[in-house]
């Protein structure tokens, strides 16, 4: 990886979208929309509510299925010279593996993040995140039939998220990104309803990055893979609290919608905040924190 | 159409009415090119209850002046922190979004142009856009009272207006699909912004008397670039969305019951 800058799924279309704000190839890894196997028109609106720092979504997975992106989308993205990574959701774990398999003929996608974690779809997805038995068993059939680089998106939604990443190295996983979304609920008090239209959505955006920070911290104490962290990155200084917990690169996602250029200025904070402290590369810190 | 980042210069602040503000925005280059019926989303700065750009429709471009005005109602913190800027003060603009108004189709077409509210704000820049370009805008404005209209002169200046208000202090009592106008005179086709219900009744009569009609929606939207799919709205082609496929739709291509 030129840097240890990716777009967190969901946040950055396909890439294309932010090509008028900043170079795409500036950019270290970016992770496209969620994939599944069979086309999904997501939830009803409304979909999104605005929080006090922050965001809640319930998108649902909306996308086209895999066969449209093999052939529509791929070629358009192919050729961007970053790391181009297609997340991969489902509901089975056949479709899982078999939206993963499509995925790996792409030759120049060489990687897959595998969302065992989101909250906003009734079958599947997080359901799979959030047991040790579940996360092992979808990551296990997609390792079978996907041979490049393998990462695993976890759900903070759980009472040990080290257990789940410790279950998902043992079933293959070469990396593991957190957190996905933390599930929330927002009622309009003069309807008596939920603003979402599926009540519940997933929170985003600065008010989740405590929480992703402690995530990241334990995870990245039990496994030996390498972490991925993301959750309420909106600059480099945040990103470097996420190195420090032990994380080897991050990913920016809702600040995406603050400032379509944050990720090339994320990625230079970061390496100014390097070189005035002196160190060569982000691995010097990574899990350094002082005891 | 490319898409900018802008940090603009508020150049004036004007208060229409205690719940709108006007802000004529500038740049030191030229402004970049924008349609009727775009739309910018602003950074809010100083609004802690708030996290996300405000989407806001483009009022009117004065080309000559290198003016962008944005004509926003204080609705909640977000837009009465915006209400608080002053001349030469800095706004961070992403723009120009969106699809915008459909473009001339031929000279001398009638295009009614049906506004309510904060809604009549585009329809200024898409009635000068129309008037130049050879077709033949008439505004039909509803509001609430006499006061609720804004920017009267401006609207006057390009093309005929009709108005209603809902209690009658000028024009034809009643809502827009109430108005005289619609029962004396045909247009080649109609435009419309303002609330769903008002735009549903309009597309109503639109269909009836078999015109064409385009709507610009105004869906809760997060990244304003069609990457988040928040906003989505409901067409006959699936869930679309409203910020890069929208805000202006064909009426056919929504699933309003009308």
């Amino acid at each position: 990886m030129k840097n240890p800058v990716m777009t967190a799924s969901g946040t950055f279309g396909y890439g294309v979208e932010f090509a008028d704000f900043v170079n795409l190839e500036d950019i270290g890894g970016i992770i496209v929309k969620g994939t599944t196997l069979h086309a999904r028109e997501g939830n009803d609106y409304p979909r999104m509510v605005e929080t006090a720092s922050g965001m809640l979504n319930c998108v649902g997975l909306q996308n086209k299925g895999v066969d449209y992106f093999c052939q529509h989308i791929y070629p358009e993205i192919k050729d961007i010279k970053t790391n181009m990574i297609v997340n991969v959701s489902g509901s089975s774990l056949e479709d899982y593996a078999e939206c993963a398999a499509r995925v790996n003929e792409l030759e120049n996608i060489p990687a897959i993040e595998l969302n065992i974690s989101c909250p906003n779809v009734k079958q599947g997805g997080m359901a799979f995140g959030v047991t040790t038995e579940g996360a092992s068993a979808v990551v296990k059939a997609v390792r079978e039939v996907y041979k490049k680089t393998l990462i695993v998106k976890l759900s903070p939604n759980v009472t040990s998220i080290a257990d789940i990443a410790l279950a998902v190295q043992d079933a293959g996983a070469d990396a593991v990104s957190l957190i996905n979304t933390l599930m929330g609920m927002v009622i309009d008090i003069e309807k008596r309803k939920p603003v979402l239209s599926i009540a519940t959505g997933g929170m985003s955006g600065p008010a989740v990055k405590p929480v992703a920070v402690r995530c990241v911290w334990q995870v990245a104490k039990a496994v030996n893979i390498p972490v991925v962290g993301l959750g309420g990155i909106m600059n480099a200084q945040d990103a470097i609290e996420f190195f420090l917990a032990g994380a080897s690169a991050i990913e920016i996602g809702t600040a995406n919608f603050i400032d379509p250029a944050v990720t090339v200025k994320v990625a230079e904070g970061i390496g100014e905040w390097l070189d005035q402290h002196g160190c060569a590369s982000v691995g010097e810190i990574v899990g350094q924190l002082n005891a | 159409m490319k898409k900018y980042i802008k940090d603009l210069i508020v150049k004036e602040v004007e208060f229409p009415h205690e719940l709108y503000v006007l802000l004529k925005l500038t740049d030191k280059e030229p402004l970049p090119d924008t349609r009727p019926g775009q739309f910018v989303e602003v950074k809010v700065e100083g609004s802690p209850k708030t996290f996300l750009r405000r989407p806001i429709s483009i009022n009117y471009v004065d080309r000559e002046k290198n003016e962008l005005w944005l004509l926003i109602k204080k609705v909640g913190e977000g837009t009465h922190r915006l209400a608080e800027l002053k001349v030469n003060d800095r706004l961070n603009v992403v723009f120009p979004l969106g699809n915008g108004f459909s473009p001339v189709q031929k000279k001398g077409e009638k295009v009614l142009l049906v506004g309510g509210g904060v809604g009549m704000a585009p329809l200024l820049d898409y009635g000068k856009y129309l008037k130049d370009n050879g077709a033949e805008p008439v505004f039909l404005l509803g509001a609430r009272s006499k006061s609720d209209l804004l920017e009267q002169d401006l609207f006057a200046a390009i093309a005929p207006v009709h108005v209603t208000t809902e209690d009658g202090s000028e024009g034809e009592r009643g809502f827009v699909t109430q108005h005289s106008l619609l029962n004396k005179e045909s247009f080649d086709r109609i435009s419309v912004c303002g609330p769903k219900p008002m735009m549903v009744s309009v597309a109503r009569y639109a269909k009836k008397a078999n015109t064409p009609c385009e709507v610009s929606l105004e869906n809760m939207m997060a990244c304003g670039l069609g990457a988040c799919l928040c906003c989505v709205e409901k067409t006959v082609k699936g869930n679309v969305c409203v910020c890069k496929e929208g805000p202006v739709f064909d009426m056919n291509d929504l699933t309003w019951e009308i």
